[in-house]
């Protein structure tokens, strides 16, 4: 059982990716991204992939959220193996089991806050009603209830990603996958999202995968994986290992 | 999501309005093509409707009810005597000119019918009497002849006023209702006899003879009988009206001008709502990736796009519908621009918009199918 508040970097193992390829292109424009990659991510933790651009984060992250396939390697998402499974099977976990916030949030323009939120759970059949007042939950949990009524472009771009968190939380999905969540934030809304995120990962027992550029939010890592050219290069396994590392307090 | 599909539709104003306009804009240039030529159709067999006899007999070389090839007097008899014809009666028609009292001339469809049996004379009398024709020098002339023969008085024309055919004093105790003549002028009805009369001499001047079958016979039956018998050409009413018909199509280039409308309208159609349907689709290409990614399958937002293209077809299908109802109801209270919206019509364009919206709606599935929900995490 992980405590609340505490980092948990020794939970059960919720995401292992094994000798991951991937390459992009034919002949002699063919770039290949991953080379043999090994990855994990565990219950209950907030794991920061780190790294230069094209270094292979996103590829990684999409093909660990099953938008991606890979060329070889294994892929163990919360016990199922994706690369053994159908379009539709892998497309049905995604909708169940994961839950994604995006840079540009991707809210539809023309829905209200609380109809963005609630997108996965009508995806997954469940009645109107019973989404909206779910999503209103959400909203509230995340601050900004008063909004949902409104459309996203009346919102600040720290309210627009916290409808966004909502979105990914309202069906309560053990893994969310986060690319680059604080990088349209000021400082100030980046450290209030970070504390949110961290906190649905340690509170909720979820595992969190966050890839970032953003040096300003590593301390709220409970670990960090850097990548570089293809591959992971190490993995930091405390806040205090990152700490060092990446010389902040 | 379906409900969602419809929100972030109705939600892009100007998309919205666009594809509407493109759909409304569609079904009315076919709607309203369609229905011009169905009413210049009807126009062309007025003269049948009017008549409304079961069985019309005329030469064998006539193919349409206002190219009449005169016959012999004695040939109503000749059919009067095959077998199972209950009545067989004369009928005259001829476009001729009218001798107003300021002295201009318009033309007419005069009309001479059996002064024994009416038969082929108008259905509905508006003013006067029908039997009255067997006063001597008198006619009934329709709703379009007290426009047309009133020009050049300082009040319409009504019964008891005078006007001349080919020098003859015509005096009018009736009007009536007729169905419009495709030549634009007015159906003026009139004895047999008189008729013949009133138009200038040939050798012969029967134009049709009009029969019906005894009770309990087949109108067809009878006028293959007619036509056996005789040599001339015995029409049902159906297939004398399809005779006229087809001889215009055949003949002249109304269907190709009304046909390049339609076509007009479905072309356009077609490009406007499936380029504005492509720029929704690529506008929303993240968005769309993201409900991807979020576990919505490539059906489901194929059937999002499908719902969305048969919500915008069927508002705009019905929105271009009213507007040529309205446009032909005021054009048909005018009379002058033929109108006919005959069921066919819209079930025929609902279809042709039901095309237009599944071809609108493929042009964004192919970029939807094409769409990897992995579009969401690149930059």
């Amino acid at each position: 059982m992980v405590a609340p508040d505490s980092p948990s970097s020794t939970g059960p193992v919720a995401v292992r990716l094994t000798a991951v390829d991937k390459s992009f292109g034919e002949g002699e424009s063919r770039t290949h991204v991953l080379k043999r990659t090994d990855f994990d991510a565990r219950l209950g933790e907030l794991l920061m992939l780190v790294g230069p651009s094209g270094c292979g984060k996103t590829t990684l992250l999409s093909i660990l959220a099953g938008t991606l396939l890979a060329d070889a390697g294994e892929i163990s998402v919360l016990g199922h193996d994706l690369h053994r499974m159908s379009a539709g099977a892998v497309t049905r976990f995604r909708a169940k089991s994961l839950g994604f916030i995006f840079q540009q949030f991707n809210l539809i323009p023309t829905l209200t806050v609380a109809e963005n939120v609630s997108v996965p759970l009508l995806i997954q059949g469940v009645s109107p009603r019973r989404a909206e007042k779910q999503s209103r939950e959400l909203l509230e949990l995340v601050g900004i209830a008063e909004k949902a009524g409104q459309r996203p472009a009346k919102l600040s771009g720290g309210q627009q990603q916290r409808v966004a968190i909502a979105r990914a939380l309202v069906h309560q999905p053990p893994l969310l996958v986060c690319d680059e969540p604080t990088s349209a934030l000021d400082s100030e809304n980046g450290h209030l999202v970070m504390e949110i995120l961290r906190r649905i990962a340690r509170q909720d027992n979820r595992t969190v995968i966050v890839v970032t550029h953003d040096p300003r939010i590593y301390g709220f890592a409970d670990r960090m994986a850097e990548m570089e050219d293809g591959r992971i290069l190490r993995v930091l396994g405390s806040p205090a290992e990152i700490a060092v590392a990446h010389k902040f307090n | 999501m379906y409900r969602l599909a419809l929100k972030m539709l109705f939600g892009d104003h100007a998309k919205y309005l666009m594809l509407i306009s493109g759909i409304m804009f569609s079904t009315l240039l076919m709607a309203q093509g369609a229905s011009l030529f169905c009413g210049i159709m009807s126009w062309t067999f007025a003269t049948i409707r009017n008549a409304r006899a079961e069985i019309w007999v005329a030469d064998p070389k006539v193919e349409r009810a206002d190219d009449a090839k005169p016959l012999r007097d004695t040939d109503v008899n000749r059919v009067r005597s095959v077998a199972h014809v209950a009545w067989a009666a004369p009928l005259f028609t001829s476009t001729i000119q009218a001798r107003l009292p300021d002295g201009s001339f318009k033309l007419i469809q005069l009309v001479g019918i059996d002064a024994t049996t009416f038969a082929g004379a108008p259905h509905v009398i508006l003013e006067g009497r029908l039997e009255d024709l067997r006063l001597p020098n008198t006619v009934i002339i329709d709703e379009l002849g007290v426009e047309r023969l009133s020009e050049g008085r300082d009040r319409p024309v009504r019964i008891g006023d005078m006007f001349e055919i080919n020098d003859r004093e015509a005096r009018i105790v009736g009007i009536c209702r007729a169905a419009r003549s495709f030549t634009g002028g007015p159906y003026v009805y009139t004895t047999y006899d008189r008729a013949v009369q009133y138009a200038p001499q040939q050798r012969k001047m029967l134009s049709f003879i009009l029969a019906a079958p005894q009770p309990g016979q087949e109108a067809v039956a009878v006028a293959d009988e007619i036509t056996r018998a005789t040599g001339l050409k015995a029409f049902t009413e159906r297939d004398f009206i399809w005779s006229t018909m087809w001889w215009y199509i055949k003949n002249t280039g109304i269907p190709i001008n009304v046909g390049t409308l339609v076509l007009l309208g479905f072309v356009v159609g077609t490009v406007i709502s499936g380029q504005t349907f492509y720029a929704f689709v690529h506008e929303n290409t993240r968005n769309l990736g993201a409900l991807k990614a979020m576990g919505t399958s490539t059906a489901r937002l194929c059937t999002m796009l499908v719902l969305q293209s048969l919500a915008v077809g069927f508002i705009g299908y019905g929105l271009g519908l009213g507007i040529v109802a309205f446009l032909g109801m005021n054009l048909l209270r005018l009379g002058k621009v033929p109108f006919l919206m005959v069921w066919q019509v819209p079930a025929i364009v609902g279809v042709a918009v039901l095309l237009i919206c599944v071809l609108s709606a493929l042009l964004g599935i192919t970029r939807i199918a094409r769409l990897e929900a992995a579009i969401v995490f690149r930059g």
